[in-house]
């Protein structure tokens, strides 16, 4: 247990082994993981749970923590201690709950550099619990924090509840000394990036910056190396297979599919081995790779909250405040992520416009990847086009659902964190994980998509789907029959439904008119799994309806327009 | 004694907390983040057309929202 952002994940994964996703901002867990560890010859379960200011919770994430307390028999209360006031509000409650607690004092290298120095003995003889001083970041202090659990103590530490500041004002004079220092060149670039005269260029550049290094390594990565491997190693081995099957039948067009002029195509020819392998692997994985890279950085340094207060005045006319932007930049990543976000937070209101206008208008870099690949090659205007008109319907969604749902929109109150240099082996490990889990994910799906594809055409059941709707995908949308497969295949992966259209032969609008609407008009089954969990069923259903008629709205305005 | 809003404060001001017109709610949010009467804050920044302030409270930096910083009383102390 802690206050947000003091660091309780980082030492979760130090204690477990298990790794969990830890950044510079308040709110990055919002779900508890459960881990285990060694403590003498037993196996303990430890929980590592979302932060929070009191027990009495103002956030789902918070009430999720709040919650877990009750299961746990032992309490680590980590905090922040070169905020040591604050903090010791929260381990007096913890106290008074009558769980045994040790407390790790976190973030303790801070403490030299920013003129804090901490009686660590008085402390202990104070609170009555154990107190030990860690740096988990690098690990220093795990080993003896371990060596304390056992002697954690239950300390009903007295104090009568309307006093507690002023107690807690007491052991902070008692143990605390502040040394004057100078500002050093980080806190001067926390006050520049946060005025709006000096702040706004600044996120602008930013953002500029992080649309550059993603395409530059995407770009390069599959360039140098995912492409190459491919062409010159793969495609050789796959033609000698195909031969094999005898360049044609069932079995060699599930694995292998259609040759495209004798050839094998990665992407157009939707064999398992070919196209199944050549989508997640060369053209998606250098974009998520290239994203994670770049939001992983953000994260750690400390940037997405200052990003939270500079667009905090658009967010509230959509209903929400500025927190509401990380959700939707984890959600440019994948939506289920995103998804999980919103519940920083506070109503349920906020959490169904943020969540909606998410899956709707915020593809994520899988499809985005793709969207690149097949619509890039025509020029930027076509991304341009797709890419705005997502821009203006988020807005539009946000706008509307603003005017119709009932309810005011709380406003932000969050800390800021010190910007911090991140820590570059905590960053790589982040970075593995999202891009292992990219991986484990997406590749059975992408697989599955592919071989359904294939059944599905050589049953017929595209076909026949395609002529039953051809009023609205060719009506409205102005698409051909076939398309109607993109759109299934869609709701298990959108970047193979993306790749589906290029066999299609679409002129550039059409292809910008079906890259809208793939985006729109359903999220992807993990996606819409994570969505029913957060929203509930009945909120769900309304978000699904939003979501296709917006999707026909758009598509065929789109369709008359270009 | 000048007694002003957080909005009115200006930026690198400091103020002792007199006042804070709102329910419990309020206060008890305010109060888990560290305001509370008594405490002594420094603003930060603001932004333009009503958007949040930020505040220095203790070693900490807090951001909220115009119609928080409104309710919320100071001395100004220089």
């Amino acid at each position: 247990m802690g206050n947000p952002n003091v660091g309780k994940s980082v030492i979760f994964s130090r204690l477990t082994g298990v790794n969990v996703i830890a950044s510079n901002y308040s709110g990055t867990t919002v779900e508890y993981t459960k881990g285990y560890m060694r403590l003498g010859n037993e196996k303990v379960e430890v929980m590592d749970v979302p932060g929070t200011y009191t027990l009495e919770p103002t956030s789902k994430a918070e009430e999720v923590a709040v919650e877990m307390l009750k299961e746990g028999d032992l309490v680590i209360d980590v905090v922040d201690a070169t905020n040591l006031e604050r903090n010791l509000n929260l381990t007096l409650q913890l106290l008074k709950d009558g769980k045994p607690v040790v407390m790790a004092l976190n973030l303790w290298d801070e403490t030299r550099h920013t003129g804090i120095s901490i009686d660590v003995d008085k402390l202990e003889q104070i609170l009555g619990v154990p107190v030990v001083p860690t740096c988990a970041i690098t690990g220093e202090g795990i080993k003896e924090l371990v060596s304390e659990l056992p002697f954690a103590k239950t300390n009903t530490y007295e104090y009568e509840e309307e006093k507690r500041w002023e107690k807690v004002g007491e052991i902070v004079s008692q143990v605390q000394k502040i040394t004057h220092r100078h500002h050093t060149f980080l806190e001067r670039l926390e006050d520049v990036s946060i005025r709006p005269i000096t702040g706004i260029p600044l996120a602008l550049i930013t953002l500029y910056l992080v649309f550059n290094i993603i395409r530059f390594v995407g770009e390069g990565l599959i360039g140098y190396i995912f492409e190459p491997i491919f062409e010159s190693f793969w495609a050789p081995l796959m033609m000698r297979l195909s031969n094999l099957l005898g360049n044609q039948g069932f079995i060699h067009d599930v694995l292998i599919g259609k040759l495209v002029e004798g050839q094998i195509d990665f992407v157009e020819s939707l064999g398992l081995l070919t196209t199944g392998l050549f989508v997640p692997f060369a053209m998606v994985l250098p974009y998520v790779f290239a994203f994670y890279l770049v939001l992983s950085f953000l994260e750690d340094s400390g940037y997405l909250p200052r990003l939270a207060v500079l667009v905090d005045n658009l967010m509230h006319r959509f209903g929400l405040h500025g927190l509401s932007i990380i959700p939707m930049m984890l959600g440019l990543g994948c939506n289920v992520p995103g998804a999980m976000a919103t519940r920083v937070l506070e109503t349920r209101r906020e959490r169904f416009i943020a969540a909606t206008m998410m899956a709707i208008a915020v593809p994520c870099m899988a499809q985005i990847a793709m969207i690149v690949g097949l619509i890039g090659r025509y020029g930027t205007g076509g991304l341009g086009a797709v890419f705005g008109t997502l821009f203006i319907v988020w807005i539009a969604i946000g706008i509307i659902l603003n005017r119709v749902l009932k309810g005011e929109s709380p406003e932000i109150f969050v800390e800021i964190p010190p910007y911090r240099f991140p820590y570059p082996t905590a960053l790589l490990k982040k970075l593995l994980m999202r891009t292992k889990s990219f991986l484990r994910e997406a590749v059975p799906y992408v697989l599955f998509g592919v071989f359904v594809v294939n059944i599905l055409y050589s049953l017929g059941i595209i076909q026949l789907i395609g002529r039953i709707t051809a009023p609205i995908i060719t009506g409205i949308l102005g698409l051909p029959q076939d398309a109607v497969g993109a759109l299934i295949v869609g709701f298990l992966r959108k970047d193979v439904a993306v790749g589906m259209l290029l066999p299609l032969g679409l002129n550039l609008s059409q292809l910008v008119v079906a890259s809208v609407v793939l985006t729109m008009y359903f999220p992807c089954v993990a996606t819409f799994a994570v969505l029913i969990k957060e929203l509930g069923t009945k909120d769900m259903l309304k978000a699904t309806l939003i979501m296709i008629a917006s999707a026909l709205i758009v598509g065929g305005i789109l369709n008359l327009i270009l | 004694m000048e007694k002003v809003d957080l909005i009115q404060l200006k930026e690198g001001e400091s103020g002792v907390v007199v006042n804070i017109q709102g329910g419990y709610g309020l206060v008890r949010r305010l109060d888990s983040l560290g305001i509370r009467v008594g405490k002594k804050v420094t603003k930060v920044s603001s932004q333009f057309m009503r958007g949040p302030i930020t505040l220095r409270v203790g070693n900490s930096h807090l951001a909220l929202g115009f119609g928080m910083a409104r309710k919320i009383f100071v001395r100004v102390v220089k």
